[in-house]
C-alpha cells in the first residue's frame, strides 16, 4: 500500500502551564490520502483544533508522529497549507479581491498571476462580481467564501478548517456545506475539516474521525460512504442515520 | 451627496446660526454690558482694532498648537511602535509613562518656562507633553489587538514578523491611532492655552490676559473665538486624513 499524504501515528500533546499539565491529545492516529475530506469530530475540548495547529505546523506536540507529504504528493511546510477559521477574519481595510490575494503577497507569489487566479477562485466561491466591495458590505456567509478563497488563492496541497461555518445560521451552513462539496471537488484539495457538527460531518466527509473529550483521546475513524454527487436529501437516508447513530453512540450521546 | 447628508449639514449650521443668535438676543434684550458680555456684532468688531495683532497672535498660537501636535503625533506613534516590536520595553516603559501621565502637565508648565524660557518653544512642549499620551496608550493598544488566528494564518506561511506588522498590525490599528489623535488635538489646544497663560509675549491667550485689565471683553470673545477656529481646522485635517486612510466600517467614533 503507497504511503498516506498524512500520517498521524500515536500524537500526544500536553500542555504545561507551570506546575500544571493538561492532556490535549492523547493517542490520535489516523492517515488522510490525497484528495481526501477529513471532518474530526468531537466536543469541546477533545483536542480537534490542538490537533489542526498541530497539522498547521503551529504546535509542537509530545510524542508520536505527524508526517504530511508523500513521494506522489510531495508537501512545502512553508506554503502548502490554507487555513480558515470560525471567524471569516478578513481584513477590514482591505478589499475581497486584496483579502484574498493576501496569502499569495506573505508568500511572495507574482502578483499577476496571482490576481487572476483571485478572481476565478472568487468565481468558483460564487462571489464573482464582489471583488471590490468592502468585507462590510457582505453577509457573513459571503465573508466565509471570501475566507475559503483566500485559503486557496496560493495554491495548497493541504486546506485546514477550524469550525468555518461554526458562527453561521443554520439554513446558510446547510448551504454552504453543499458548496464546500462542489468547492473541494472542483479544487481537488485535500481538507481536513474540524466540528462539533455530526451531519456536517457526515454529509461533508469522506472520513470522519471521533475523538471524545476528558480524557482526550481518538475513538474512532468511519469511512462514510455515501453517493455522489451528494444533495441534501442524503440526510434523510437510512444510511446516513446509520452513521449520526454511530457517532452519536461513540460520543456517549445516545 | 444624498438628500439625508444634505440635511445633517443644514441642521449642524442652522444649530451654530441659532447660538448666535441666542447669544445676541440674550445681550440685548437683557441689556447686558458689553465690558460683561459683548454681543456677538461688537465681538466681530474688535477685528478691527490694530493694536491687537490678530494675525501674527494667531500664527503664534497656531504654530504652538500644530508644532506640539505633531511632535506628540510622532513620537506617540513612534514609542508606541517600538513597544509592539518589544515587550521588555512595553514592560518596562509603560507603567512607567502611565505614572508620568499621571502628573498634571498644566503644573509644569512653570518648570519649562524655568528651563526653556518665554516663547514658542515651551508652550509647545506643554501642547505635546498633554496631547501626547492619549495618542501613545490608544496606538499601542491598537497594535496589540490583533485577532490571534490571523497570526497563526500567517505563521502557516511562515510570514516575517514585519509582514504581519506591515500587513495586518499596522493598518489594524489606524483606528486607534486616529481616534488618539482626536483626542490629542483638542488636548494640545488647551496645553498651548495654559503656556501662553503662564508666561508668554505673544499668542492668544497671551493677548486675553493683556486686555483683560481694561475689561476689553470683546477682544478677549474674539481669542476665545480664533483660539476655537485653530482647533477646529487640526480637528478638521485629522477627519480628513481620517477618511482618507481608513476604511469607514473600520472607524471608531
Amino acid at each position: 500500500m503507497a504511503e498516506p499524504f498524512i500520517r498521524v501515528a500515536n500524537v500526544r500533546k500536553i500542555y504545561r502551564k507551570r506546575n500544571d499539565a493538561f492532556l490535549a491529545v492523547s493517542d490520535a492516529s489516523f492517515d488522510v490520502e490525497a484528495g481526501e475530506l477529513v471532518s474530526l469530530v468531537g466536543p469541546s475540548g477533545c483536542g480537534k483544533t490542538t490537533l489542526l495547529k498541530i497539522l498547521a505546523g503551529l504546535f509542537d506536540y509530545d510524542g508520536g508522529e505527524v508526517r504530511i507529504g508523500s513521494a506522489a504528493h510531495p508537501f512545502d511546510p512553508s506554503r502548502d497549507i490554507g487555513m480558515v477559521f470560525q471567524q471569516a477574519l478578513l481584513l477590514k481595510w482591505r478589499r475581497v479581491l486584496q483579502n484574498v490575494l493576501l496569502p499569495a503577497e506573505i508568500l511572495g507569489l507574482p502578483r499577476r498571476e496571482s490576481r487572476e487566479r483571485a478572481r476565478e477562485l472568487l468565481a468558483l466561491v460564487g462571489l464573482a462580481g464582489f471583488e471590490d466591495k468592502y468585507p462590510y458590505e457582505l453577509s457573513g456567509g459571503m465573508q466565509q467564501r471570501a475566507a475559503i478563497a483566500r485559503a486557496l488563492v496560493h495554491d495548497p496541497k493541504l486546506v485546514l478548517m477550524d469550525e468555518p461555518f461554526g458562527a453561521l445560521d443554520a439554513l446558510t451552513r446547510e448551504k454552504m456545506n453543499i458548496e464546500l462539496r462542489s468547492i473541494w471537488q472542483k479544487s481537488r484539495k485535500t481538507i481536513v475539516f474540524v466540528t462539533h457538527g455530526i451531519a456536517e460531518a457526515v454529509f461533508l466527509s469522506t472520513r470522519v474521525v471521533v475523538l471524545t473529550a476528558a480524557p482526550a483521546r481518538m475513538a474512532d475513524n468511519i469511512v462514510i460512504d455515501l453517493p455522489q454527487p451528494r444533495t441534501l436529501d442524503v440526510k434523510t437516508t437510512e444510511v446516513f442515520g446509520e452513521y449520526m447513530r454511530r457517532i452519536y453512540r461513540l460520543l456517549g450521546m445516545e | 451627496m444624498s438628500g439625508d447628508t444634505a440635511r445633517r449639514y443644514a441642521l449642524a449650521i442652522l444649530a451654530h446660526a441659532l447660538l448666535i443668535v441666542v447669544w445676541y438676543l440674550f445681550v440685548k434684550l437683557g441689556s447686558i454690558p458689553s465690558f460683561v458680555m459683548p454681543s456677538p456684532v461688537e465681538t466681530v468688531q474688535s477685528l478691527g482694532g490694530a493694536n491687537y495683532h490678530w494675525t501674527a497672535n494667531t500664527l503664534v498660537t497656531a504654530s504652538e498648537i500644530f508644532g506640539g501636535y505633531i511632535l506628540a503625533v510622532l513620537f506617540g506613534i513612534v514609542l508606541a511602535m517600538a513597544f509592539s516590536w518589544s515587550d521588555t520595553a512595553e514592560a518596562a516603559a509603560m507603567p512607567l509613562l502611565v505614572s508620568l501621565n499621571m502628573i498634571p502637565k498644566v503644573a509644569l508648565g512653570p518648570l519649562f518656562i524655568v528651563w526653556l524660557s518665554y516663547g514658542i518653544g515651551p508652550n509647545m512642549i506643554i501642547a505635546f507633553s498633554i496631547s501626547f499620551f492619549p495618542i501613545l496608550l490608544t496606538t499601542a493598544r491598537g497594535l496589540r489587538e490583533v485577532e490571534p488566528d490571523l497570526l497563526d494564518l500567517v505563521r502557516s506561511l511562515k510570514g516575517s514578523k514585519w509582514q504581519i506588522f506591515a500587513k495586518i498590525q499596522l493598518p489594524g490599528a489606524l483606528p486607534y491611532v486616529f481616534s488618539g489623535m482626536k483626542v490629542g488635538a483638542i488636548l494640545a489646544v488647551a496645553g498651548a492655552v495654559v503656556g501662553e497663560f503662564l508666561g508668554s509675549s505673544r499668542g492668544l491667550a497671551y493677548l486675553m490676559l493683556q486686555v483683560q485689565v481694561t475689561l476689553d471683553t470683546a477682544a478677549m470673545f474674539m481669542a476665545v473665538i480664533l483660539i476655537t477656529l485653530i482647533g477646529v481646522v487640526l480637528y478638521g485635517l485629522v477627519l480628513g486624513l481620517e477618511r482618507l486612510v481608513v476604511v469607514r466600517d473600520a472607524r471608531i467614533a
